[in-house]
């Protein structure tokens, strides 16, 4: 019998209670959630970053769960990859090869090369099936939408194959409905982030979303239409804290922790952290063809990040709309260690800031990392260089960049 | 004997001799265009369209070839120093580096001066490829065209877990299943139609269909030499060493694919080896070989020579390459574009070439244990570098999966194609000393149990 709740929370537990609940389960590295939903006999999705349509799994009664990595001693990973490898793919691996992650369908994207070839690998060394789900890197040819359209169908077809039955149109206009409440939700705690930034600190925040990617999407909203009134009403006054962005966290995952070092000085007002379940902006109509209705979403309705070529949102634009927007005063532009997209692409937002005298804070990072004495003394200069070196008048103000680097 | 080793050194050396001219010649042609302050179509070696561009009179940029030519030139630092300072990551892939540096420099490079692009063509067979093009739309606003060439969906090993063998494994990938083909060809077809609007649009040239077909007729001549070049390398002494060798041949290949010369190039060479074969002559002369070998990856090339040196000094020889598969654009494959359906068929054409190449780099052992049947040899090179994931990161796995299937030793070095600071020689040394060393022994053993059989 599948569980109907897969969050062991306490009956009545308060807001705080709830999120030290949450910020536990997401850094389990044993999956407990996960583990509860196959012991009630669930079948599982298994989807890699950045971004997967999980309504696909979701209305075909699978757990669709988001395979980010994390924070385990790698010893049977190791010795498949390279040296010059990120460590969320290594680490991906490893939770599977240990069986703490264990998958029915295991899908991941051609969002880099190491990603792509990461199928080959899995499907060598683990008896699940494996697949990738190439989405269109050329979003502006007119035969991208019938192209993703019919991916769509293909995985739909192999997740009904481990769900062993079809899937209906209605099933799936259901399950888009809990989908766009979900991130009508997840829009809500961004606004309370942007607009109310001490009444959650960005750990508490990531946590929040995190957790939806490992428990049933209408859990996860009743669970945020429970808090976020709670978040509002919570006694905490606004600091004189720098307001950031924090970008780079679009795939490899920095560790919780380091949100926390963050948080101490500044109040990360938006960020592209797990940005895949955000992806989508706006509603998904739930009438018309849901496949179609999807894809749509996917290309025409939706956010960025360095691992979706699109002519028509040059990343760094759409950097400067999220700083604009959030009302930002600097960003802290990361990378994780060894990712090439993140990498790349931290260049041309160092570059933008630049030009346009946005202070910004320049790193590095990697999900096994547990030391962040170096990064607080780095950020706290920054900050105090911005608030207290910053000229009032903006014609007057000099470049402001950190160079974090290895932390 | 002696007159075929007679005519043999007749036409030894013709084919690099006759190689660096063409190159010389073309950098030349860019050097003179990027003076006349012209610009150019940029595109790259997996999922090439050159074909498609030379029907509007492009001057044509390769930038891999340009990058990888500033560390054969032996100045590929000074490059990937100046991309550096302007935030460049260490550990990001060499050839972006270098060619955002000749970008800054504004198109200084050792061989001449490269036009800045005024068109990029890409596809997704590497998604570096993707973040590369992006940074010339930014420094340029040039058109980029992002062709999307989906490679196989699921990934079927031909060895699976607890070493199931998988003998479907053809039927499942995208090359084996009809209808997926079909509808992802005419998917890539769709976009090489918008991109000869795009093109028209850029060049001022319109379309003509016959000078395309054309353009394919001399890649079909091209990729008909190239195989029988691939294929001579069975012959043992292999007539030339296929990371060496075969690279610079691979570098002409991409560079003049579609063109008279290219063709021809290749059919003279052909005749050179053939000549090499019928003379018993190997790369390092007559001397044979006493290592028959096969290379995955990409080559040293901050070192190359001295890199190759380091095995032929022990007599080994790189009877093929991985390299000479997935890079040649395709080219490798049994596969020649129909001249009847020209656009139909270079679609499918693009598509087969990014597919095996992208198979290949996923599953290197599925080519591998064909070629080391198929080229009979002893040992595999795997040569992981820290600037190419495309290529790197299936190889640590595909090494084991190896090793379980064949009798072969394998050697695992990691270095880098463009970083010198990656690059030890001398580490270099020791590690491909020692497996030298181990396949001589293996070759003493297995000699010592023939004899005691017989
Ligand atoms: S962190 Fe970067 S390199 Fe690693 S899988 Fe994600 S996108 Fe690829
Ligand atoms: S990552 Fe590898 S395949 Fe891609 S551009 Fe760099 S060297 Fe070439």
């Amino acid at each position: 019998m599948k569980p109907d709740r897969l969050l062991d929370l306490p009956a009545h537990s308060d807001l705080e209670e709830s999120l030290k609940i949450c910020r536990q389960v997401v850094q389990d590295v044993e999956f407990p959630t996960v583990r509860k939903w196959r012991e009630g006999g669930g079948k599982v999705v298994g989807h890699f970053q950045v971004y997967f349509p999980e309504e696909l799994a979701h209305a075909a009664g699978l757990l669709p769960v988001k395979v980010r990595g994390g924070a385990v001693e790698r010893r049977e990973a190791d010795s498949h990859f390279g040296s010059y490898i990120c460590s969320i793919l290594q680490s991906s691996l490893e939770l599977a090869l240990t069986e703490r992650l264990v998958i029915d369908l295991f899908v991941t994207h051609a969002i880099c090369d190491a990603a792509r070839n990461l199928a080959g690998i899995w499907a060598r060394n683990l008896p699940q099936p494996a697949r990738i789900l190439y989405f269109p890197q050329n979003p502006n040819s007119s035969h991208a939408l019938d192209y993703l359209e019919g991916e769509y169908r293909a995985v739909l077809e192999e997740i009904e194959e481990i769900a062993g039955r079809r899937v209906t149109d209605q099933e799936l206009r259901r399950s888009m409905a809990v989908f766009n409440r979900n991130r009508q939700l997840l829009a809500e705690l961004y606004a309370i982030k942007r607009d109310e930034p001490w009444l959650i600190a960005a750990d508490e925040a990531y946590a929040l979303v995190a957790i939806g990617g490992l428990i049933q999407r209408d859990e996860h909203n009743e669970l945020l239409e429970r808090l976020l009134p709670q978040i509002r009403m919570r006694e905490a006054h606004a600091q004189d804290k720098m307001r950031v962005v924090f970008e780079g966290g679009f795939c490899e995952q920095p560790p919780l922790d380091l949100l926390q070092a963050i948080s101490e000085f500044c109040y990360v007002v938006d960020d592209d952290l797990l940005i895949g379940l955000r992806w989508i902006i706006d509603d998904v109509p739930l009438e018309g063809p849901p496949l179609r209705n999807l894809a749509d979403a996917y290309l025409n309705n939706s956010s960025y990040s360095p691992v979706q070529h699109d002519l028509r949102k040059p990343k760094e634009e759409m950097l400067l709309e999220r700083i604009r927007g959030s009302d930002a005063e600097a960003a802290i532009i990361s990378a994780a260690k060894m990712c090439e997209p993140g990498l790349d692409e931290q260049v041309a937002y160092s570059q933008e800031l630049e030009q346009k005298g946005i202070p910004y804070f320049e790193t590095e990072f990697e999900e096994k990392m547990t030391s962040f004495t170096h990064l607080q003394i780095q950020l706290e200069t920054f900050v105090e260089n911005v608030l207290f070196a910053w000229p009032s008048d903006e014609d007057a103000r000099p470049l402001l960049v950190t160079k974090g680097g290895q932390w | 004997m002696t007159e075929l080793k007679a005519a043999a050194s007749g036409v030894h050396g013709r084919g690099a001799d006759e190689g660096r001219r063409l190159f010389q010649e073309w950098f030349a042609d860019l050097t003179s265009a990027a003076e006349r302050g012209e610009k150019a179509a940029y595109v790259f070696v997996m999922g090439s369209l050159v074909e498609l561009l030379r029907c509007f009179d492009f001057n044509i940029v390769f930038p891999e070839i340009n990058s990888l030519q500033t560390a054969v030139r032996k100045v590929s630092d000074d490059y990937l120093n100046l991309a550096e300072d302007h935030g460049f990551s260490p550990d990001v892939c060499g050839y972006v580096k270098a060619d955002y540096a000749v970008q800054l420099r504004n198109g200084d490079h050792p061989m001449g001066r490269i036009p800045p692009p005024g068109l990029s063509v890409l596809t997704n067979a590497c998604s570096t490829y993707v973040k590369w093009a992006e940074i010339w739309g930014r420094m340029y606003q040039d058109p980029v065209f992002t062709m999307d060439v989906p490679g196989s969906r699921v990934p079927v090993p031909l060895i699976g877990p607890n070493g199931a063998h998988t003998e479907v494994a053809d039927a499942v990938r995208t090359i084996g299943d009809s209808a997926r083909f079909e509808a992802d060809r005419t998917y890539v077809e769709g976009q090489i139609r918008e991109l000869i609007g795009v093109c028209e649009q850029v060049s001022g040239v319109s379309f003509d269909i016959d000078r395309c077909r054309e353009v394919l007729r001399l890649t079909n001549q091209m990729g008909r030499a190239w195989r029988a070049l691939l294929e001579l390398n069975r012959n043992s002494p292999a007539p030339f060493d296929a990371m060496l060798e075969g690279t610079i041949y691979l570098g002409v290949a991409n560079a003049l694919r579609g063109t008279e010369e290219g063709a021809r190039y290749f059919e003279d060479l052909v005749e050179e080896m053939e000549a090499r074969v019928a003379a018993g002559m190997g790369p390092h002369g007559s001397g044979g070989e006493s290592h028959r070998l096969v290379f995955v990856g990409v080559p040293c090339y901050p070192i190359f020579r001295r890199f190759y040196e380091l095995f032929s000094e022990w007599g080994g020889t790189f009877a093929t390459s991985t390299y000479t598969w997935f890079a040649s654009g395709g080219l490798n494959l049994d596969f020649e574009y129909d001249l009847d359906r020209p656009i139909e068929s270079l679609a499918e054409g693009v598509l087969r070439g990014v597919i095996e190449a992208t198979d290949s780099l996923m599953f290197p052992d599925r080519a591998l244990l064909q070629a080391i049947d198929d080229y009979d040899v002893e040992g595999v090179v795997y040569h992981p570098v820290k600037s190419c994931r495309t290529v790197s990161t299936g190889l640590a796995a595909s090494r084991r999966v190896v090793l379980e299937a064949r009798d072969v030793a394998a050697l695992y070095i990691e270095s880098d194609m463009m970083d010198k600071r990656v690059v030890s020689e001398a580490q270099l040394k020791n590690r491909i000393d020692a497996f030298f060393e181990g396949l001589q022994s293996r070759k003493l053993r297995k000699n010592r149990s023939a004899a005691a059989e017989s």
